[in-house]
């Protein structure tokens, strides 16, 4: 009897965080629904949307940029230690590249953004929230779906695929360097290997990814500091949902699109 | 004939959770007439201008503005009215991202009611009413102290010349002589502008200067209405212990023993 209650009572417990985790799930989808519709319906506010754009986009840069370099480097050093023995010199070329492209430049810049910017976002718009300003755009005529979330969602899809282009290029400058500074190798010859391996779609789904991730970047900002509650420490709590959210969907997301992309 | 109340409240109950916060609240609010609110902290007053306003969603109740229920607009009817209504927050609630200046223009701005230049001009107006230098214009909120913090929300409030305001305790952080021109200010918007206000706050004297009349809640449930000129001899019990601040009454405080 006591062993069949706490069965029961474990399955019960269960029953609730998967329903909650449904219930959580759905609030998302109907938010970014909402969010999604007021980007394409007037009034639109320019300013708001390049105020995040420059926001993500431009002050994100150092951060990318070197996280880009880095990669691309400790890539090329990787492949050259594994691949000697094979003495298939092409290979790092293209390993770096495709790399590059496929995979660290969307998911490295997603987690990095999403460490700067979905943490600024859910602390900005949770303030708000928790200071009344929320409510009081709403008594100024001012839908702040509208003014707040819109134009910070339409930024996180503009900016982070040009921030992966950036990085895809420093990525695999970063291989080049120490391939010819370290390596050895003839710069000629390694350019030559990285455009040959490099595709249109490999850096195509790769921009893609990264709207995505930009998307859910800022989605996830939004959404937390959009609901959080309780002063300081509500805001506080809100910010760490934001990153962790949007980085486990960054990657569970990557896994997705990736299936989508490259298995027939 | 009588005249139908500007803004008429019948039955409107809002519980958070398993706290019952307001308890089938009846209040009606003559058109061109100010009505002080008074009560206990935590006794629900600001949670009652929010239905009102609808940010906050009543449990049951209807609330009618100039004989509309608004409850039962549809949404874009309900931002129309929404719109006609200028609301001071009790903690000011200014934008902190955009200037002073920006901020009491914003309603305006986001109504299109006037240009640019326009509202720059009005706001500064609008400033130097609430005794602000158009210089204060240019600087953030955060700059600002506390009481003008207040100042400039209620600039904010008053700047398109709403047919409805709503303060929220406007006078609380003011020194006494500011307060005074505050409450000055505020009879003016209902006597010369012909707007209707519900006003909160917990200044006897205050209240007197502001209110036609006046109503106390208390545990969510309107426990008094009358002039606001009887609040210090009103009869009741328990009006008299708040507005006298006693501490043995009617009212019993929560505190820990
Ligand atoms: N969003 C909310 N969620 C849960 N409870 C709330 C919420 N807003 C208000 N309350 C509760 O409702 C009650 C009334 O709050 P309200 O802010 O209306 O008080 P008040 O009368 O304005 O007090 P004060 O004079 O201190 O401003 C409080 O007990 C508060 O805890
Ligand atoms: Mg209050």
């Amino acid at each position: 009897m006591v062993v069949l209650n706490a069965v029961l009572h474990f399955v019960a417990a269960i029953g609730r965080l998967v329903l909650g985790a449904c219930a959580a799930t759905g609030r998302v989808a109907v938010f970014a629904a909402l969010g999604l519709s007021h980007i394409v319906r007037p009034p639109f506010y320019g300013r708001a949307f390049l105020r995040a754009l420059v926001e993500i986009g431009f002050f994100s840069l150092p951060v990318v940029a070197l996280t880009a370099v880095f990669t691309g480097m400790v890539l090329a050093l990787q492949s050259s230690i594994g691949l000697s023995r094979f003495s298939a010199d092409s290979a790092i070329a293209s390993l770096v590249v495709l790399s590059i492209t496929r995979e660290l430049g969307p998911v490295l810049a997603g987690l990095m953004v999403a460490g700067r910017v979905g943490a600024a976002m859910a602390a900005e718009i949770g303030t708000m929230r928790v200071t009344d300003q929320i409510d009081a755009l709403t008594t100024l005529s001012t839908n702040p779906m509208k003014y707040l979330v819109a134009p910070r969602l339409l930024a996180g899809v503009v900016a982070l695929p040009m921030l992966v282009v950036v990085a895809d290029i420093l990525g695999v400058m970063g291989g080049f360097i120490i391939a010819v500074a370290k390596l050895g190798f003839n710069p000629i010859t390694y350019l030559a290997d990285t455009m040959r391996f490099m595709e249109a779609g490999d850096v195509i789904s790769g921009l893609v990814k990264a709207a995505v991730f930009g998307f859910v970047i800022t989605l996830m900002g939004c959404y937390q500091g959009y609901n959080s509650r309780g002063g300081a420490q509500g805001v506080g709590a809100a910010t760490t949902s934001a990153v962790v959210t949007a980085s486990v969907l960054i990657l569970a997301l990557d896994y997705v699109l990736t299936e989508m992309f490259f298995t027939k | 004939m009588t005249e139908t109340p500007k803004i008429r409240l019948r039955g409107v109950t809002k519980r958070f959770g398993d706290k019952l916060v307001l308890d089938g609240i009846d209040l009606d609010v003559m058109p061109r007439t100010s009505m002080v609110v008074i009560g206990g902290s935590g006794s629900g007053k600001s949670v009652l201008i929010k239905c009102i306003l609808g940010l906050i969603e009543p449990d049951s109740g209807s609330i009618e503005i100039d004989g509309q229920d608004v409850l039962r607009l549809p949404p874009h009817e309900r931002e129309a009215v929404r719109a006609g209504i200028g609301m001071l927050f009790q903690n000011g609630a200014l934008f902190d991202s955009i200037s002073v200046a920006d901020n009491v223009a914003f309603g305006l701005l986001a109504q299109k009611k006037a240009t640019r230049a326009e509202a720059r001009r009005r706001a500064d107006e609008v400033l130097a009413q609430v005794g602000l230098a158009a210089s204060v214009g240019d600087l953030s909120p955060a700059e600002l102290s506390g009481g003008m913090q207040k100042r400039v929300a209620l600039a904010r409030a008053i700047a398109a010349a709403p047919d409805i305001l709503f303060f929220d305790e406007p006078t609380t952080g003011l020194d006494p002589i500011m307060g005074a021109v505050i409450d000055g200010l505020i009879v003016e918007q209902v006597k010369r502008m012909g707007s209707t206000a519900i006003a909160i706050t917990h200044d006897m004297a205050s209240a007197k200067r502001i209110g036609d009349r006046a109503a106390m809640i208390h545990k969510g449930r309107i426990v008094w209405e009358g002039p606001a000129d009887r609040l210090m001899d009103s009869g009741s019990a328990m009006v008299d212990q708040f507005t006298h601040g006693r501490r043995d009454g009617p009212i019993q405080m929560e505190l820990r023993k």
